[in-house]
């Protein structure tokens, strides 16, 4: 059941996989990593290690799997709806203050977190003058992203999601059901640009009133948090807003005095000057 | 030196007074951690309400946060709390385990390897089978696994699974558990 895996294995898968598709790992956080690579042997059926090398070296549509499943993709519309309560009171009303608005959300998923944005800032009357860039490392995940299509089954949750966010409208209008899914409405979706950008390798593209980047870099080491955090401080504009998840701190890292805390519960915080 | 660098504590239904019961009568001068992974209703404050009269303090670990010897900690809702091997604490939220998120099978499995036979693990009563996978690696990596004899847990399932899944779990009841914890401080 809990097969292990030896830690010279796991190193050499993930040198494996760096080496064949570039794309490195060694920056994540190992336990949890182990786990998945574990797990994800047990859900392809991979007898051995080597068996699982073999595969990958061989077959890219299975690394393709693998990718997908040892990032963990889960999300939600308005997660954490205290968060979002304190967006719309407190930042929102803050960046309203730029003729022009841009903001990034980093390791986007399937996007529900930046439709919850869209919402948001429509609401408020931004949306029009708003430009989101929403990426993710993972190119299955923006196709998603992009169709802007939400499983009905959820709707429920998220609709009190959207209540206790503070919406003020009737969350039904922002979709149409279709069969077992809904579609989210066009308008929601026109100023919003999906795009691949791997935060462990990928640069600086533009600047923002506003990051967020939530419950992606709890999956990463402390290095890794590190470099990513720089990313930020170089792509925010002067006391620009960084949102992280709420488990998510940047009391452990050596960017913590780069800056300041705007809500500590709500994992707010700024860029210092 | 104490036999132990780490005491594990996982239950489910009908665990929150034998946990407080434990919580209460720790040893005020104890020096390793205490990590309490319980299945908690979503969005239901009351259970967590009734651990923190507990006079003592719990913590809810951060993401990264050192593991410090004498505190008391609490795996989050939502979130499966795992271990890392430099001895921090790691956040996840991906899928539920056993139904469960938190899972005591995750945190129990990276404690296994993180802290080895340093650890002592301790498995309540419970209506699932979560945290038998996870007992047994603690003792496969000679930590010591024990669970609250079936026959006082208000539900046995839990205690049970890891009885039938593992080689060798120690029987105890609340206040031989109690005793234990004292005699290996
Ligand atoms: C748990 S989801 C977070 C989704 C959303 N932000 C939320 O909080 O609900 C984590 C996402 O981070 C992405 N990710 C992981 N590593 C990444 C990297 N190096 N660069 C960019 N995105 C990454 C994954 O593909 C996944 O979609």
């Amino acid at each position: 059941m809990n097969d292990e895996l030896s830690m010279a294995d796991y190193l050499e898968l993930v040198q494996v996989i760096r080496l064949r598709y570039g794309y490195d790992f060694s920056g994540y956080a190992q336990a949890s990593l182990k786990r998945r690579m574990v797990r994800f042997m047990g859900h392809s059926g991979m007898p051995s290690v080597f068996e699982l090398k073999y595969r990958l070296v061989n077959d890219e549509a299975f690394f393709n799997s693998m990718v997908q499943y040892l990032t963990v993709n889960v999300t939600e519309m308005f997660r954490d709806p205290a968060f979002y309560r304190t967006l719309k009171e407190d930042i929102l009303p803050k960046l309203a203050a730029y003729p022009n608005i841009r903001i990034w959300h980093a390791g986007c998923s399937t996007g529900e977190e930046v439709y919850s944005m869209a919402i948001l800032l429509k609401e408020a009357g931004l949306l029009d003058r708003t430009r989101i860039y929403a990426t993710d490392l993972n190119p299955a995940n923006l196709e998603k992203a992009a169709s802007g299509v939400v499983q009905l089954e959820y709707m429920k949750e998220y609709t009190a999601n959207y209540i206790q966010s503070g919406g003020i409208g009737d969350f039904s209008d922002y979709y149409s059901a279709r069969y077992d899914r809904v579609i989210l409405q066009k308008e929601l979706r026109k100023n919003i640009t999906f795009f691949q950008h791997n935060l462990a390798a990928d640069q600086v593209f533009n600047e923002f009133q506003l990051i967020c980047c939530r419950n992606v870099f709890i999956y990463f080491n402390r290095e890794l948090q590190n470099h990513v955090l720089k990313l930020f401080y170089d792509s925010l504009s002067p006391w620009g807003f960084l949102a992280l998840g709420i488990k998510e701190s940047l009391r452990f890292t050596e960017m913590r005095n780069a800056y300041e805390t705007v809500h500590g519960a709500h994992k707010i915080y700024r860029r210092k000057r | 030196m104490g036999a132990y660098d780490i005491i594990l504590v996982g239950g489910s239904a009908g665990s929150l007074l034998p946990v407080t019961t434990i919580l209460e009568q720790l040893p005020g001068d104890l020096d390793i951690p205490v990590v309490i992974v319980l299945h908690r209703l979503k969005n239901v404050q009351s259970e967590m309400d009734r651990l923190l009269s507990v006079k003592k303090k719990i913590i809810e670990p951060e993401d990264k946060e050192k593991i410090v010897p004498g505190r008391i900690y609490l795996a989050p809702q939502n979130y499966h709390l795992i271990t890392e091997t430099d001895r921090t604490f790691m956040l996840d939220y991906s899928e539920l385990v056993n139904f469960s998120r938190p899972s005591i099978d995750v945190t129990f499995n990276s404690v296994a390897l993180a802290y080895e036979s340093r650890t002592l693990a301790i498995l309540l009563s419970g209506a699932n089978k979560d945290g038998a996978e996870g007992l047994c690696n603690v003792q496969e990596k000679g930590g010591k696994a024990v669970v609250q004899d079936p026959a006082t847990a208000e539900f046995d399932v839990m205690p049970l699974a890891a009885i039938n899944a593992c080689t060798d779990v120690s029987v105890m009841n609340i206040e031989e558990i109690i005793l234990h914890i004292k005699n290996n401080k």
